[in-house]
């Protein structure tokens, strides 16, 4: 008996230490974050980081201007939601309102996988295929330039945004359905009339993980926007070549010398990388979490 | 009054209904009188909410079902192949068990049918009023119709619904147990509207409650394993039912 009460006490403390190894890493995680950026701010003025709208890491006096790379970072991005949304909820409605049972369980799977394709490879398929597209195309200097970037980060963002705004379509109450047909309207008219505004906060949670899945990604958007190793300043659309945060931090760590204020610089810009992605996550959880009280009433 | 001077609007004819392998409205035919209340009762399982629903063919909804016979509206049988579904339904109403009120404002609840078939803004003003008073909702809402229609009662809710449906201008009402998620003052309220209402609707009403089929309704039809065992007035199936099934599901034999 008593044997048999400390083993699960084992058992159950074992557990413990092991989900809270996720906690203390997040928090290191954040310490050593926040502190190799705050490292930066000894030499280099805060104001100068906010305002500066160049990022000149080797020249001197150096320059680290975040605003080139949050600009790079939030063109690629509003890029991919546009793109991205408008398909994503065509689809989603589609699957779960519209298509015969069997043939959206024929699509669900083929969503599934384009989640599961490594970034390396959306990248590739970008670089060989989208960059030349679009320089032909659109008859620019290079192909490689925000928009490739939004267009592979749409694609990215896709299973994500069909997935997660398919569910909130699928929980609206099959008794609203039914009380906006009895009613004489037609399926499209039930479905963007009540079915879509019944389901907005689940959909907007579903563009909030889009977003946050798209403003974090690193390796496509390297691949097909360019990346100039010095940038002049503030790109001004999508058909200029850009290099976001996590571009940026990615190509230079690998060469900058440890401690020094480059090296400060690149934490700095991932720590505001990484308080974005906390807030859209924050409100898509909040908006979520609204949208299940709903589901109660 | 014999049958044969009722006027019926509702005339169904050998309605066979299948869910799968599952025959769940055997040989059902029936004459619905207009401008009166046919309660349809029956116990739990009976058909007779399927029955119901094949009047304004909310049963196309449900893939597996199989429809034989011929259900006419005023002499034009619905289950033909040009047949609009939107007309029929803008033409035969539905409440139903639990109230559905979209999750939008009172006003835009009821404003919903008339802008989806086409109606100008002062068009729509107008029958939204006019809902709102044939429905008895207008003093309790008049001053709060931007509120969202969630701040209503149980009861005020089913109310909306009911004004909603009016909104369209139906000939036909069909309630689904309106009255079985609300407490006995909203159900009463219904069904004083329900006897308002049958002098300008014809008004089909499913219900659980024995007293409020005897209370509300002029004819009375009994279901029992997807069959119509007996119809007649209300009076008559109440007090001296042909069948002996019926009188026992009745008197509470079974149920």
């Amino acid at each position: 008996m008593m044997h048999r009460k400390k083993k699960e006490k084992a058992i159950e403390s074992t557990l413990l230490m092991v989900s809270g190894v996720t906690v203390v890493a997040l928090f290191l995680l954040c310490f050593f974050l926040f502190r190799e950026g705050y490292l930066l701010f000894g030499d280099y003025s805060i104001i100068s980081f906010l305002t500066e709208t160049s990022w000149y890491p080797s020249s001197s006096p150096a320059k680290f201007g975040l605003l080139p790379l949050l600009t790079g970072s939030l063109i690629v991005t509003a890029g991919a939601i546009v793109l991205s949304v408008p398909l994503g909820l065509a689809s989603a409605i589609y699957i779960s309102e519209l298509a015969d049972p069997k043939i959206a369980q024929l699509i669900k799977p083929f969503v599934e996988i384009l989640a599961g394709i490594p970034s390396v490879v959306y990248g590739f398929f970008g670089l060989i295929v989208v960059v030349p597209l679009l320089q032909d195309l659109l008859d620019l200097p290079t192909g490689q330039t925000a928009l490739a970037g939004s267009i592979m980060l749409g694609m990215m963002a896709l299973p994500t945004i069909i997935s997660v705004s398919e569910d909130a379509i699928n929980s609206v109450p099959t008794a609203l359905k039914e009380g906006s047909l009895a009613l004489g309207s037609t399926k499209w008219q039930t479905i963007y009339r009540v079915v879509l505004p019944a389901a907005l906060s689940g959909i907007s949670a579903a563009v909030m993980l889009g977003i946050g899945r798209a403003i974090g990604e690193t390796m496509t958007v390297m691949m097909v926007t360019g990346n100039t190793a010095i940038i002049p300043g503030i790109p001004e659309g999508l058909f200029d070549p850009v290099r976001t945060m996590t571009a940026t931090i990615a190509l230079e760590m690998g060469e900058v010398p440890q401690g020094s204020e480059h090296f400060h610089a690149l934490f700095a810009v991932g720590a505001v990388l990484f308080l974005i992605t906390f807030m859209i996550n924050l409100i898509a959880d909040s908006v979520k979490k609204k949208y299940r009280l709903q589901e109660g009433v | 009054m014999s049958k044969n001077e009722i006027n019926t609007n509702i005339n169904i004819k050998d309605l066979n209904l299948w869910y799968g392998e599952k025959h769940a409205l055997k040989d059902i035919s029936l004459d619905i009188p207009e401008k009166s209340v046919t309660a349809l009762i029956g116990p739990s399982g009976c058909g007779k909410s399927t029955f119901l629903r094949c009047l304004n063919r909310m049963n196309d909804l449900v893939k597996s079902c199989r429809i034989e016979g011929e259900v006419l509206v005023d002499d034009e049988n619905i289950y033909e192949k040009d047949v609009d579904v939107v007309d029929l339904r803008k033409k035969v109403g539905m409440v139903f068990q639990k109230p559905n009120p979209f999750p939008m404002s009172i006003y835009d609840n009821i404003a919903y049918g008339p802008k989806i078939h086409g109606c100008s803004k002062s068009e729509t003003n107008e029958r939204v009023h006019k809902a709102l008073n044939d429905a008895a909702l207008m003093g309790e809402v008049q001053d709060r119709l931007g509120d969202p229609a969630f701040s209503l009662s149980g009861g005020q809710q089913q109310r909306l619904c009911i004004a909603r449906a009016l909104a369209v201008k139906p000939e036909i009402l069909l309630f689904d147990e309106p009255c079985s998620a609300l407490d006995p003052i909203s159900t009463s309220k219904i069904e004083d509207l329900i006897l308002e209402l049958k002098k300008d609707y014809t008004i089909v009403i499913v219900t659980h409650n024995m007293q409020q089929a005897a209370r509300i309704s002029d004819h009375t039809a009994f279901f029992l394993l997807g069959e119509l065992i007996e119809f007649g007035r209300t009076k008559h199936i109440f007090e001296d039912p042909q069948v002996k099934s019926t009188e026992d599901y009745i008197t509470g034999r079974f149920g």
